[in-house]
């Protein structure tokens, strides 16, 4: 019978390439993302365990009890086995979301901090647009009927609002490394998502809703933001870059932007 | 149960309209449902070998293409638009046409009546209806890419604002999607008549003797599956109408304020997007086990047969189906953790998640336990069934991943999802077809089929989806985004092509084995070995009458039930199998 060590080829296979990480995750650039990593590396083990013993248990029973005129053991089940595997199951189940609470909590439930350098985000079919307040800290008034992408203005800016003189709006995500950094998401059109490999975490933009997404990076380079929802022809083109700068370089292309208004 | 004016209104009838095509006979119908399912899956199958394609080939001119889309592919190369209406049509189809038909109204059909010995269903002209009204939804659906702008591509979950706003989202936003809409309604009704009658059939017509702890788990799975039909459709039928509404009557039950599209502001105010998401999985979760229950009543029954031993833990599985159909429904954000819902929510999502992998394990526990001590049989339905059990296990694990929303963070919408949910809603629920199809051929068309044919194409199939599927989890964990028409435009994917070019080799593999299938199946229907009434030495009451079974399934005789369904290997029995309808055995002989 071939099946037995099919299946269990197949398994000593899958385990070898999870275990070699051929194709993985990027190095993280935050706490968080270590965390992450961790939590998928501990999930990980404990799935691969119950992995391995259940497919190598299934070939074995396969391999085992093929018919050779052996007598059958007859039996209707086993109610201490029925208990002992429903409740192991049931505690190393909840066991791991328990154990992941708090990566979520530190997305979601706790709040950006007071000093977190604030950004708009705004995404539209199928490009992405972000916007700083600019020296007075204030972001313009901004209606539908100022919308003009054409123009450099996906938001909407009313020119003859004085806060809004001083708007940066970019195409691309500039933050300062290692400061609190508070997204404020919304969409123009349909849901796109916004997803940085990097930070090892992603989120909704959702017409109708204005979503807070913070973080903090630990780390400068350039990131890519691949949109994650599909929303379109152009989902496959949506794409912008995150740049994470020292706190000097992220200050000087601030006071560039300004000087090319 | 039956009364008098039942047994002329069941007279066979004559005429080939009546026997072939408007038949209320429900083995015919349960045949009908098994043709628009094989019919439904090729075509899902094709869409997906163009996709695979496209994604490793995107710029190269393709003839075929042209042909078949002049617009989509004009020039041979096909478009990001041609793409995504490719893949919600894929999807869909595979989703309501071959995963909630085959299993449930197809085998269902077919056996539900015999295995609990009535003649036929509770409503027969209903049945006909039920299929009927399918046959509609799926000429609808393929309608969708004949019209101006092709099919939608909006994905089978079809979130508004995309799939609600018309062409001006994209060219498959105008009456492609709205025929998707209609269709899929359609296709609601359908379901509902369908369950209702499973339900009334399971509940009242079982023959004498036929206690719910003596029925086979078949049928526990299918009106389980009826009872998360009826709950789910009818949900997914009032979405939808609602999204009609949204797309041709101004509405705006999904579409907020301020919208610009286009550069155009949209006239729609004061809808949620989310409001779509919680009904659409309401109805989309139970939807999976809708796919995969009734696979995993016909592995159980497989196994038990072939491994000769009463199924292990009769009573806890049935307590397992039961708990899976009851926490189906209380699972659905799962799929919503990214969406903006409130991140409390998710955590308590997230429990309930976990908790429904408790029973799927134990099923996957019960398995392995029938298997054990005994005397394994290996025909192509068994070892179709044993495949299952493979995915089933493999599938079940990346659930534990993407049912934390914390590693959802990451993995949500990357192909991660995508091998999950094929793995166990796809594959292993087509297993599970399979595992039926070789299992009741003898009894649907009352011929064998060839069973070497049938084991080389389990073994091509078998490593065949295990090299498709199990790339994706790595594509997901490497952060390929999902619904991609191609990957030019993102650097890190440059690294990750050899691992698609792979998946597509292997997706092509795979189809081709499937022709395997098609000559086995022709070469049976015409030349099969005339089947025997019982040519597995099976226990339940199908097999206790001529294959195929009379027009009323047992000759006008009530079957009277003295056993469980699983009495196999017995000690002091005759035989190594006890029929259900056999006579009870001596008491103080048997240990029973």
């Amino acid at each position: 019978m071939f099946l037995a060590p099919v299946v269990w080829i197949l398994t000593i296979a899958i385990c070898v390439l999870f275990m070699g990480k051929f194709w993985w995750f990027p190095p993280p650039i935050n706490a968080h993302g270590v965390a992450y990593d961790q939590q998928f590396a501990l999930t990980l083990i404990v799935t691969g365990i119950i992995f391995f013993i259940a497919q190598m248990a299934l070939g074995y029973a396969i391999f085992r009890y093929r018919s050779n005129g052996q007598p059958v053991e007859f039996s209707h089940g086993n109610n201490k086995l029925e208990a002992l595997w429903t409740s192991a199951a049931a505690v190393l189940f909840v066991g791991l979301v328990l154990m992941g609470t708090k990566i979520w909590a530190g997305v979601h439930f706790e709040k950006a901090p007071a000093d977190a350098v604030e950004i708009q985000v705004l995404a539209k079919q199928f490009a992405w647009a972000f916007r700083y307040a600019g020296p007075d800290g204030k972001y313009g008034r901004t209606d539908i009927k100022f919308i003009n992408d054409a123009n450099g203005n996906p938001f909407g800016i009313d020119e003859s609002d004085p806060a809004g003189k001083d708007d940066i709006v970019n195409a691309a995500l500039k933050v300062p490394v290692g400061k609190p950094i508070l997204l404020v998401m919304r969409s123009r059109d349909v849901i796109h998502n916004f997803f940085v490999r990097e930070l090892r975490m992603k989120q909704d933009l959702v017409p109708g809703m204005e979503i807070p997404f913070h973080f903090r990076t630990d780390k400068t380079g350039t990131f890519e933001i691949p949109c994650s929802e599909l929303c379109g022809l152009g989902h496959s083109q949506m794409r912008s870059t995150m740049e994470v700068m020292s706190e000097a370089d992220f200050e000087k292309w601030k006071k560039d932007q300004l000087a090319q208004k | 149960m039956s009364s008098a004016a039942a047994h002329t209104a069941h007279q066979a009838p004559t005429g080939f309209i009546r026997k072939y095509i408007f038949s209320l006979d429900h083995k015919v119908i349960g045949i009908q449902y098994w043709f628009l399912a094989l019919f439904s899956v090729f075509i899902g199958m094709f869409l997906s070998l163009l996709m695979r394609f496209h994604v490793v080939f995107p710029d190269m001119k393709v003839g075929l293409f042209e042909t078949l889309w002049p617009t989509g592919a004009s020039g041979g190369v096909m478009t990001p638009e041609l793409y995504l209406s490719l893949m919600t049509m894929h999807g869909t189809i595979m989703v309501f046409f071959v995963l909630t038909t085959a299993p449930q109204s197809g085998f269902g059909n077919s056996f539900l009546p015999i295995q609990i010995g009535a003649e036929d269903m509770a409503f027969p002209v209903l049945n006909m209806l039920s299929f009927w009204t399918t046959f509609i939804a799926l000429i609808v659906m393929l309608a969708a890419f004949f019209v101006e702008g092709g099919a939608p591509l909006g994905g089978w979950t079809a979130y508004p604002p995309l799939s609600g706003l018309g062409a001006i989202a994209g060219p498959g936003q105008g009456m492609g999607q709205t025929l998707w809409v209609v269709s899929i309604a359609i296709f609601c009704g359908a379901s509902l008549m369908g369950a209702i009658n499973f339900i009334a059939t399971t509940m009242d017509l079982r023959a004498k003797g036929m206690t719910f702890m003596r029925l086979p788990l078949t049928c526990w799975t299918w009106l389980v599956t009826a009872i998360l039909g009826l709950l789910g459709f009818a949900v997914l039928l009032a979405a939808g109408i609602l999204l009609l509404l949204d797309r041709s009557a101004g509405t705006s039950f999904f579409i907020p304020a301020g919208l610009v599209v286009n550069d155009q502001v949209m006239n729609h105010k004061g809808g949620s997007p989310l409001l779509w998401q919680h009904l659409f999985w309401f109805f989309g979760h139970p939807e999976v086990y809708i796919a995969i229950l009734p696979g995993m009543g016909v592995t159980s029954q497989v196994l038990s047969v072939f491994a000769r031993k009463p199924i292990f833990g009769y009573r806890a599985m049935v307590y397992a189906i039961m708990s899976i159909g009851f926490l189906g429904f209380v699972v659905w954000g799962h799929h919503m953790f990214m969406s903006g819902m409130s991140p409390y929510s998710s955590m308590a999502f997230s429990v309930l998640t976990m908790t429904i992998g408790v029973p799927s394990a134990i099923k996957t526990f019960n398995w392995i336990g029938t298997l054990w001590g005994g005397q394994i049989r290996f025909t192509t339905a068994m070892m179709f069934a044993l495949g299952f059990v493979s995915l089933f296990i493999s599938g079940g694990i990346s659930g534990i991943f993407l049912g934390q929303p914390a590693l959802d963070l990451y993995l949500h919408d990357t192909p991660f999802v995508v091998g999950h949910f094929h793995m166990i809603m796809g594959v292993a629920a087509i297993f599970g077809m399979f595992a039926g199809t070789f299992y009741w051929f003898p009894k649907m068309f009352g011929r064998m089929m060839h069973e070497g044919l049938g084991k080389l194409h389990f073994y091509l199939t078998f490593i065949g989806v295990y090299a498709i599927f199990t790339p994706m989890h790595f594509l997901g964990i490497a952060g390929n985004p999902r619904r991609y028409a191609d990957f030019k435009d993102v650097e890190y994917m440059a690294g990750l092509m050899s691992v698609h070019e792979f998946m597509t080799y292997a997706a092509f593999f795979t189809a081709a084995s499937q022709l395997i299938f098609v000559i086995n199946l022709i070469w049976s229907w015409t030349k099969g070995p005339k089947a025997p009434a019982n040519p597995w030495e099976a226990t339940t009451l199908e097999w206790s009458v001529p294959s195929p079974p009379p027009f009323d399934n047992f000759g006008g005789v009530h079957p009277v039930v003295h056993h469980g369904p699983y009495e196999y290997s017995v000690p002091g029995a005759p035989k190594d199998y006890v029929m259900q309808t056999d006579p009870p055995l001596v008491p103080g002989t048997v240990k029973h």
